[in-house]
């Protein structure tokens, strides 16, 4: 009953802020609403059991990754929004109209399909909820060792890409 | 009772919304904020289904789905930095350089 | 009814009414303690020595006008403050300030709740803190407080990495996440972890004054740099809770590091029972002193040391405690894999 309450809350947030997100004119509010869409996010992670990823949801998504687009939207400091002068013949409705069409077409897929049961009766126990990072930390060290380290690879080359292609003179 | 169908459909309503952002938007930088919706919704229906057969594979695939999103943002929030030093734009209708 | 809503509320309510008091008392101390070093007195015209004079700052902060740019956006100008302040706040959830004790008849925890990530909850409500820094410089439309929120923002993200790294190392030599049991931990090993990792200590006390903006790090916010940093355009209380949020950060940053490293709430030798006399003194008392030991040493460091060039400071991040924490994590796990 709580977990219904706390599922209908969240998703109202996840879907308001997203939707916020995508329909502001001014970017540093559409980032802002981004940052709580992540944080709403989190908590419904919370609401999972998967404490360790909703950590690390707020502390590199929210934290990290929207921290880099505030900053690019503040150096890209323009004096005028930059979608006044778009083609004003586009037809956003072909747009809405479609993406409607899919959402009803893949809502009914769901909600027809088989119905899976709820989760497992004592939730708040079981063994991932209670060692959530012992259990995460044991999977990525043993059985995903190979996806973990070229993770790793891929970090350090974005980080290098990153760099080299944002500095001023090569 | 919140069966996975639900996780579900709240993850199928934040990918189109976030379909519509890439596909209606022409600020570049609300674009990927867009594309960072998308890969939300996908790791909420991972996490829902870690939850639902209580076996951690889900939130390890959900942790790389994070770091994969931390490296495409940084790489492209860097070629958006460099092509703003170039054009003075960030308005994808603009950003047409290869074509004719 | 009563364990799980009404004690968990009143241990909020108390522990969030002790944080702000305690907030504007540092204020007091701080002025106090600087002035001491300086060879003079400090404020002491109101009350006895001065002790009601941060009742007449708050008053005379509430009474003043409170001023918003023309330009300057709205909504995100008043957010600043309050998201600076709050995940200094919501910190206290996780931090442990005593054992479980007998209150009134109850078996009662002197914390309000023990998360299983506590520690990395800390660290992630940290990273939301850098947003009001960051939105507290835009919002204001002026040049001056742009420019130094984002100085203040990329020092701040960047001695974030190196206090992560030193955690980790932490994490490593505690075996778990959460508070609590860290400090059980350190009761299990006969030792506070200072004595098990020096350079993990040092390293965090000098990332603790940067992520929190002190001195010798906070050329973001001196009033001699950049007319003032990125509160320039504050007046009146959102001026007043910047700065109470850096003093409630420095908090926070103490009592992670007591926690951490000088063993929460145990008493120096706890399982000496020998030393048992010491008992006296309740855990909560204990928790208290080496918290104050800690915020002592955070003003000490700044009526001592001058402040550092923004290149210098992004420098020492970046090339020096980066790497030197990245070889502790790697140090200790030789260390542990060996022994």
């Amino acid at each position: 009953m709580n977990q219904a309450i706390a599922f209908y809350v969240l998703s109202a947030f996840i879907l308001g802020f997203a939707v916020l997100v995508v329909s502001t004119r001014n970017t540093v509010h559409a980032v802002l609403y981004l940052v709580l869409n992540f944080l709403a996010v989190a908590a419904l992670y919370v609401l999972l059991t998967a404490q360790f990823l909703a950590v690390i949801q707020v502390l590199v998504y929210a934290g990290g990754i929207v921290v880099l687009y505030l900053f690019v939207v503040m150096l890209v400091n323009l004096k005028r929004p930059p979608e006044d002068h778009s083609a004003p013949q586009r037809h956003s409705w072909i747009g809405f109209g479609l993406s409607g069409l899919v959402l009803l077409e893949l809502a009914v897929i769901i909600g027809y399909g088989s119905i899976a049961p709820p989760g497992p009766a004592n939730a708040q126990n079981t063994d991932l909820a209670m060692y959530n990072v012992e259990k995460i930390g044991m999977l990525l060290y043993t059985d995903y060792l190979i996806p973990f380290e070229v993770a790793s690879m891929l970090l350090l080359v974005a980080m290098v890409g990153a760099i080299i292609l944002a500095k001023r003179e090569l | 009772m919140i069966t996975p169908t639900h996780y579900m459909l709240l993850s199928t309503a934040l990918f189109i919304i976030g379909v519509l952002g890439v596909m209606l938007r022409r600020n570049i930088i609300v674009i990927f904020m867009s594309i960072e919706l998308i890969l939300n919704a996908v790791n909420i229906n991972l996490i829902a289904f870690s939850y639902q057969l209580q076996n951690g594979i889900g939130q390890v695939f959900a942790i790389f789905v994070i770091a994969v999103a931390a490296a495409e943002a940084a790489v492209g929030l860097g070629i958006i930095l460099a092509f703003y030093r170039n054009k003075e734009t960030i308005n994808i209708d603009e950003m047409s350089v290869m074509r004719w | 009814m009563i364990d799980t809503y009404l004690i968990p509320l009143l241990k909020i309510l108390f522990v969030l009414n002790a944080t702000l008091v305690g907030v504007t008392y540092m204020v007091l101390l701080e002025r106090k303690v600087i002035a001491w070093v300086q060879v003079r007195l400090g404020p002491m015209r109101v009350g006895p020595y001065g002790v009601l004079q941060p009742i007449a700052d708050a008053v005379k902060l509430i009474l003043k006008e409170d001023i918003t740019p023309t330009r300057a956006d709205k909504w995100v100008f008043t957010a600043a403050p309050i998201i600076v302040m709050v995940p200094a706040l919501i910190t206290f959830a996780v931090i442990p300030f005593g054992p479980v004790v007998n209150l009134f008849g109850r078996q009662v925890p002197l914390y309000i709740t023990d998360v299983n990530v506590g520690l990395l909850y800390i660290v992630s409500v940290a990273s939301i803190g850098v947003y009001g820094i960051i939105l507290g410089g835009w919002a204001s439309n002026s040049k001056f407080p742009l420019l130094a929120s984002l100085r203040a923002s990329a020092q701040l993200i960047s001695y974030e990495v190196a206090v992560t790294m030193t955690l980790v190392s932490m994490i490593m030599t505690a075996g778990t996440l959460s508070m609590v049991k860290i400090v059980e931990s350190q009761y299990n090993a006969h030792l506070w972890f200072i004595f098990v990792q020096p350079v993990a200590f040092v390293l965090f006390f000098i990332g603790g004054l940067a992520e929190t903006n002190r001195a010798p790090f906070d050329m973001a916010e001196a009033e001699q740099e950049l007319t003032g940093g990125f509160h320039t355009e504050y007046s009146g209380m959102r001026f007043a809770l910047f700065f109470l949020a850096e003093y409630a950060n420095m908090i926070v940053v103490s009592s992670v590091a007591t926690t951490l490293f000088l063993g929460g709430w145990l008493r120096p030798f706890p399982n000496i029972a020998a030393l048992s006399f010491l008992g006296i003194i309740p855990s909560w008392m204990w928790f208290l002193l080496k918290t104050f030991v800690f915020l002592y040493i955070f003003l000490w460091v700044r009526a001592t040391l001058p402040r550092y060039r923004y290149d210098q400071l992004m420098r020492l991040g970046w090339k020096v405690l980066i790497p030197v924490a990245i070889a502790n994590v790697v140090v200790t796990g030789i260390v542990m894999v060996l022994f």
